[in-house]
């Protein structure tokens, strides 16, 4: 970190007691990024990106207003921050504002590995022909491959800084590289876009550029045909990204602000069977090199691994300081932030815990259902639980991938979805900070024709 | 301030200390490849928020941010560099990095000459924006909204209200010398309402805004329209049942069910996609994709609207463009780039989240005209279907034409007649087909108001819909009930 944030950091966060402020915070983030992308096989774009950004919490007593700005001048920075104190004394006093318990803060943090020692930004030339490598290997990969919307490689890399008025001071730097393919399947009139990604924290854990540009080819061909089926109730197969957003709602469910709103489905739900007794969903922030992974939370708080969902029982809310005190608990140390926002909820790595079916087995076990690999559209309600969402997968029938289905939608609850969830897979991969294997939910609601 | 709102673009050449002179040559430098055009979009954007939660009004926010991006295009490649240090030395650092798309195979440029900034529309000249108004006035009628919310029911637990406004001044200056500047007030007032009545809780939402002043929530108590409206939502659904599934008549109510346009016909004809054939529009100009009762129009020219503006994000003023009349494609949503591709004229239709994302084409009040039919006529017309008059959010996958829209306010039709609300559900079509199954339009022709926001590509810009009453000769409804 360049000492010119750490000062600068130190100067505003004087500069707001000198104004009145009872306590403050400033979180200062510094990113820069390059992406490149080819679009059948000719170069398309290059974005290039630079940005410095301060953000401040400031408290007079019980009440706070947060801010940010990229006019970091310290004459223009002193008249902001004069501004933010000024807000807060006009934002109501509410009990339950304030920075964490000072004996929280952690008084050493551990080393995340969120950097990448060998390579920086990659350059230009290199992005692009990473990604030259991913679309042509998709288009090569059968003759129905005939458009793209291209393939993309960025990478950047991101240095946070954060200091509160109670002498914690934190900071870390990171890196992401990230690679994604979005080629055409056409079959006559009919077209199908494939997706694949890869992503990671080292530019030499990226999968293999070539595997990235067949795997989503094969994606875009087997939804080739896809016709509409029968409005029935079925078992239904995700796949491992469907199921990391089904584990992805269950967080957000669990989160504090939902629950201390009366917006969650899971209020008074802590202690009880929420899932399926196999069902472990775990929340680890120290995973090493984990793209979810950090030292401390958004507000200084020691970050941890633990159980959200044990052995089907809701073992935790996700918590930062404000939802903590109001709900009458500890924090969790999972508060997010961003410059210039309050502080929200979020998890490190979120996962569910692999079980010991191949996806293989899992799917051989149903006799007529869905093997769900996509979804489309919100329609999630956190509130009460109801889902009901667009879809479309590949139909399953006695134990065998049968043929692509789409245009329909699957629905139900997500309590009785959880409950319901028979069969996990072994096949946990990580390629964004939630993960989850292939799992089978005994059965839902299926619209179509 | 005031010399703010009547000339954005001295206002970045006197805050930056920029002129005419070093423009041009970092446009120079932009175009040194032989690239064809290259264009500078300088932001400042000053912002600010206040919301209620358990009757206070705890969060209060500001922000201030600027940036300046640099794009170069050659053929159908961009390069684009943005730096939020507005000066000399990033923006040549941005140029030099984004003219490496071209790759000297164009012609020479000629000299850039910056002119005078080009005419744009007047949609939103206000006298004030809400940003003036005194923070403890606008943290009043949160806690009011709070008042008259609780007031109205006792199965009300929980209400959250917000007032987000912002003022955004911006300048696009081109390498054909073209400047245009504009400043551009947004605000919106939303209300959310949790309701319990001892068997089930429900969520509902409502607001509205636009490039309004102040005094727009104000008069004929919108603001009151709103909270109200909202504990009206989430105490319907506390007695809905479970919703039917499978295809079906469904009749939409008017306004912002116009979400339906939004998804299965507007991104499908926005340019990008047109011109690289990855819309399953694509090629189809002239050809019937509704029934003849459909024209579909996108006009970002409406005055005050959230999706309107006196320019767009490349300079080119906005227009209204007909993208559907009576059935029949007629036209495409372009900004700059793919229109010169397409050899068609830029529609206005240039727009970006900020300095730090490369403009692409995108909508701004996309709506249907109006019937004839009364919207009594239409429901009395369905013997068995669903009414569906309030949405959450859309997606379309715009390759193979699928989109979804979530009904979060909606009823059974039974006999001609509306009966038992039903729990929300995701309605799914297919976009080229949908409108094909128009079988009659309403003459109530509403507009949403003013909360609409649209991804795409990772960037969220204002919009708006609208519709009248509509009926649809089946569309797949996701409720749980087989």
């Amino acid at each position: 970190m360049a000492t010119v944030d750490i000062e600068l950091a130190g100067w505003a966060l004087d500069e707001a007691r000198r104004n009145g402020a009872s306590a403050a915070e400033v979180l200062c983030v510094t990113a820069e990024s390059l992406a490149a992308g080819v679009r059948l096989g000719e170069v398309e774009k290059l974005k290039s990106s630079r940005e410095r950004r301060l953000g401040l919490r400031v408290f007079c007593e019980q009440s706070s207003a947060t801010s940010s700005t990229a006019e970091l001048e310290r004459d223009s920075l002193g008249d902001f921050v004069a501004d933010t104190v000024q807000l807060a004394r006009l934002s109501a006093a509410d009990p339950w504002a304030g920075l964490p318990d000072p004996s929280m803060h952690p008084k050493s943090l551990p080393e995340l590995s969120l950097a990448d020692p060998d390579s920086g930004i990659v350059t230009a030339d290199r992005a692009l022909e990473i990604a030259r490598i991913a679309e042509t290997a998709a288009l090569k990969f059968d003759p129905c491959m005939k458009n793209s919307e291209g393939a993309e490689f960025s990478s950047g890399r991101y240095q946070v800084l954060f200091v509160n008025s109670q002498g914690f001071s934190g900071e870390y730097s990171g890196t992401s590289y990230s690679l994604v393919v979005a080629p055409i399947a056409q079959d006559g009139e009919t077209m199908q876009q494939g997706f694949w990604y890869t992503s990671n924290r080292r530019f030499g854990k990226l999968e293999d550029a070539e595997s990235v540009g067949i795997t989503a080819a094969k994606r875009a061909i087997r939804r080739l045909g896809a016709r509409k089926i029968k409005t029935t109730r079925a078992p239904i197969v995700f796949d491992p990204d469907m199921a990391a957003g089904l584990i992805r709602s269950i967080a957000g469910a669990a989160s504090g602000p939902s629950l201390y709103k009366g917006a969650s489905f899971l209020l008074g739900q802590l202690g009880k069977s929420i899932a399926a007794p196999g069902v472990t969903i775990i929340d680890d922030a120290l995973i090493r090199g984990g793209l979810g992974s950090k030292p401390f939370d958004g507000e200084g708080l020691p970050t941890s691994r633990k159980n959200l969902v044990d052995k089907g029982v809701l073992a935790t809310y996700l918590l930062d300081c404000y939802s903590a005190r109001k709900l009458g608990l500890a924090p969790t140390g999972n508060a997010a932030r961003s410059v210039g926002e309050a502080p929200s909820v979020s998890t490190g790595n979120l996962y569910l815990e692999p079980g010991l079916y191949t996806p293989a087995q899992i799917i051989g076990s149903v006799k007529e259902g869905l093997y769900l690999t996509e979804t489309i559209g919100f329609g999630v309600n956190l509130v009460t639980g109801d889902y009901s969402r667009g879809a479309g997968g590949i139909w399953i029938e006695n134990g065998e991938l049968a043929y692509p289905v789409n245009e329909i939608t699957i629905a139900g609850n997500l309590k009785e979805m959880m409950a319901g969830v028979e069969m996990i897979g072994n096949d946990l991969n990580w390629r964004s900070s939630t993960a989850a294997p292939t799992i089978k939910i005994a059965e839902m609601t299926i619209a179509g024709a | 301030m005031s010399n703010e709102l009547v000339a954005p673009d001295k206002f970045f050449l006197n805050r930056f200390g920029m002129n005419h002179g070093a423009l041009e040559r970092i446009l120079g430098s932009a175009l040194e490849r032989k690239a064809d055009y290259a264009d500078l979009y300088f932001e400042y954007r000053s912002a600010e928020g206040l919301g209620l939660e358990e009757s206070m009004v705890n969060h209060t926010s500001k922000s201030v941010s600027h940036g300046v991006g640099v794009r170069v295009c050659a053929e159908d490649r961009t390069g684009y560099a943005y730096s939020d240090e507005v000066t000399i030395d990033r923006m040549r650092l941005a140029a030099e990095a984004a003219r490496a798309i071209a790759d000297q195979r164009g012609t020479a440029p000629a000299a850039v000459q910056v002119g005078a900034p080009v005419a744009r529309h007047a949609l939103y000249d206000l006298d004030s924006t809400p940003l003036e108004v005194p923070v403890d006035e606008r943290a009043r009628l949160l806690s009011e909204i709070d008042r008259v919310v609780r007031a109205s029911d006792s199965r009300v637990k929980n209400v959250m209200a917000s007032f987000a406004c912002e003022r955004k001044i911006v300048m696009v200056v081109n390498s054909d010398g073209q400047v245009a500047a504009d400043v551009q007030p947004l605000c919106r007032l939303n209300v959310t309402v949790i309701a319990d009545d001892g068997k089930g809780r429900q969520m509902g939402s409502y607001g509205g805004g636009g490039r309004v002043e102040w005094n727009y929530f104000i008069e004929n108590d919108r603001w009151r329209e709103y909270a109200l409206e909202a504990a009206r939502q989430a105490i319907v659904n506390l007695d809905a049942v479970d919703a039917p599934a499978g295809e079906m008549v469904v009749v939409l109510g008017p306004g912002w069910p116009g979400i339906l346009l939004h998804e299965a016909i507007g991104h499908g004809l926005e340019g990008d996609f047109n011109r690289k054939g990855v819309s399953a529009f694509a090629n189809r100009i002239g050809q019937k994709v509704a029934s003849e009762l459909c024209t579909v129009i996108d006009d970002g020219t409406i005055p005050n609207r959230r999706g309107s503006l006196n320019v767009d994000d490349e300079g080119t003023p906005t227009s209204r463009t007909v993208l559907i009349e009576k059935g029949i494609l007629r036209g495409y949503l372009q900004d700059r780039m793919n229109a010169r591709l397409m050899k068609m004229a830029p529609t206005g239709n240039g727009r970006r989240e900020s300095f730090a994302h490369s403009p692409m084409p995108r909508m701004t009040n996309t709506f249907m005209l109006n019937g004839e039919s009364t919207p009594e006529e239409i429901i009395k017309s369905v013997q068995h279907g669903l009414y569906a008059v309030s949405f959450g959010g859309g997606q379309v996958d715009i390759t193979n034409g699928k989109f979804v829209f979530s009904a979060s306010e909606a009823y059974l039709i039974e006999d001609g007649r509306v009966t038992r609300p039903v729990k929300g559900a995701t309605l799914i079509g297919n976009g080229p087909d949908v409108l094909t199954r128009v079988s009659m339009v309403g003459n109530n022709l509403a507009l949403d108001a003013g909360v609409g926001t649209c991804g795409k590509d990772g960037q969220s810009v204002p919009v708006g819909v609208g519709l009248p009453t509509i009926r649809i000769d089946g569309i797949t409804v996701g409720g749980t009930r087989a």
